[in-house]
């Protein structure tokens, strides 16, 4: 499992946007890197990111080889209910993972 | 690189005094008896390398939710309660919770009992893995020395440097000063004709900072990972075409601890980030 | 490096070769490879991603440093003016560049549900170079924003240490 710092404010008020901020590590290898030998380094990147907020998808991103190692992906998310987060990654060689942060929305 | 010319050196030679009398102040002072009186008089011109930094990488430093340092120190955080190795102890079966290991770092490169000599942060953590934890030892830049290190180095964040003032280190001081001056390599270069004479001014289009360990360890944009002090080191030889010293050596403890000594007092920035 | 000695009229694309072959591996991440590689230049990459469509300047703002401390991370943030409303929203925003081996960096889906239009990540430039973004709003149009960024390689050659 890649450590992931994710950061969700811990209470917004119903209407608020909320601005969300992760961080994944991975190696994010390009497949265009030559190794000390010479020869070109396989591909090993994480290829999509979504958060879904209680179940529905509210954000979406395609990564390519030119996304920096260790992902930093934000975006905003408007605050609709109390629930969960959900944050998913995947990629190259089964590369999955999902975190879920609870969140609390107050009138 | 420009052949520095005789009047060059000697010009160069009067800023190095100049500098290195600015720069050792804090560390003559430290060893004099007049120690309050000199350091508030003698004007500190040490910067971190933070300001020599752009300001999105300056706030990807500051910042929790951006430093990538950070996943390192999250993983620290659980490598702290793990039990390792044949005793089956964690770091936390002897030192507790690590908020108690507030000022550790800060105090280190320091004198071990057994090498009879200085020994940095990591060599610490390598050496108690491997005779208390009975574990087998870790290769340099392991990603779990990496994470213990950097999760220690937070904890210390926002402490002034504060190397003990041993008198067994004073040789080693003395050393790793003379190593800081010392020529080498094919490019013929020693450390402080970039980070003494030099500091402020560009190599290629990169701003020379004055080399002070302050952010370590460090997340580096060059390495688009996470890495020692020692890492940064060898790095360096490498680039003036010299051998570099051997991960663990004296030699790179005396470096390691000339520099900290040189950077007494000033701020630990917990897990830095430079390009 | 005698055998880099390469008669006068070889064709660009055996010299680069050759180069590359006979070039020892370098501290970059990214090595920027003949043109056969990558054979999208930056305007078809972005009519591939439209369908043709025009992208009109505006509404898009790309966010990067004009000059960068390093281009294996670059921070980059782009911002669409945009009411993020039921009516009238962002759904997608994609970037794209201009000397990398491939012309995508990223894309980004989003909708009503954001609140603001405005996403950031960090991104490998593998030299000085022209970056792109396209935004497509709710009414189908395509918006664009373009930057000129100044990269540099790091000064010393570190190798493995």
């Amino acid at each position: 499992m890649a450590s992931t710092v994710i950061n969700v404010p811990a209470k917004a008020r119903r209407g608020e946007v909320m601005e969300i901020r992760t961080l994944i590590r991975h190696p994010m290898e390009t497949g265009f890197r030559p190794g000390a030998d010479g020869r070109i380094q396989p591909r090993d990147i994480i290829q999509r990111f979504s958060c879904h907020y209680n179940g529905e998808q509210v954000f979406g991103a395609e990564l390519f080889s030119a996304v920096a190692a260790n992902p930093y992906i934000a975006f905003y998310t408007l605050a609709t209910e109390s629930g969960t987060l959900s944050f998913h990654w995947e990629g190259d060689h089964g590369f999955t993972q999902t975190e879920t942060v609870k969140i609390t929305v107050i009138d | 690189m420009k052949k520095i010319r005789p009047s060059q050196r000697r010009a160069g030679g009067i800023v190095l005094m100049m500098l290195a009398a600015a720069m050792l102040a804090p560390v003559l002072a430290a060893s004099s008896a007049e120690t309050g009186q000199n350091q508030a008089e003698a004007k500190d011109s040490r910067r971190s390398g933070f300001e020599f930094m752009g300001a999105s990488t300056q706030a990807m430093q500051l910042n929790e939710a951006l430093n990538p340092g950070m996943l390192w120190v999250k993983d620290g955080e659980a490598l702290w309660g793990r039990a390792m190795g044949k005793s089956q102890l964690s770091c936390a079966s002897c030192h507790g919770d690590a908020a108690g290991m507030r000022g550790v770092a800060a105090r280190y490169p320091a004198f071990d009992e057994e090498l009879k000599r200085p020994i940095g942060l990591s060599q610490r953590i390598k050496l108690c893995h491997v005779n208390r934890q009975q574990a087998e030892p870790w290769r340099p830049e392991n990603q779990e020395l990496l994470s213990l290190e950097a999760y220690l180095a937070y904890q210390s964040r926002g402490l002034p440097m504060a190397p003990a003032a041993d008198a067994r280190l004073k040789p080693f001081i003395a050393s790793g000063l003379q190593r800081f001056r010392q020529r080498i390599g094919q490019l013929d270069l020693s450390c402080a004709q970039c980070h003494e004479e030099r500091a402020g001014q560009r190599l290629g289009s990169s701003l020379i900072p004055q080399a002070h360990p302050t952010g370590y360890p460090v997340y580096r944009l060059e390495w688009q990972g996470l890495g020692s002090l020692q890492r940064r080191l060898r790095g360096c030889m490498n680039g003036v075409r010299a051998e570099p010293f051997a991960y663990d050596s004296q030699e790179l403890a005396e470096l390691e601890l000339y520099l900290t000594v040189r950077a007494r007092g000033m701020s630990m920035e917990g897990v830095g980030v430079r390009p | 490096m005698s055998d880099l000695k390469f008669p006068e009229h070889q064709p660009d694309s055996t010299v680069r070769r050759r180069l590359l072959r006979a070039g020892t591996a370098i501290g970059a991440w990214i090595i920027v490879r003949p043109a056969m590689a990558a054979s999208e230049d930056l305007a078809s990459a972005v009519r591939a991603y439209t369908g043709g469509a025009a992208a009109l300047p505006g509404k898009v703002k790309l966010d990067v440093a004009t000059l960068v401390d390093n281009g294996n991370t670059v921070p980059v943030t782009i911002t669409v003016d945009s009411a993020m409303s039921a009516a009238d929203h962002v759904t997608r925003i994609a970037l794209f560049n201009e000397k990398n081996p491939q012309r995508d960096m990223i894309r980004f889906t989003l909708g009503p549900r954001a609140g603001k239009a405005e996403v950031s990540s960090r991104m490998r430039l593998a030299t000085s170079q022209k970056l792109v973004a396209i935004a497509q709003t709710s009414d189908g149009r395509f918006w664009s924003d373009s930057i000129d960024v100044i990269v540099t390689l790091a000064a010393c050659i570190e190798g493995d240490v």
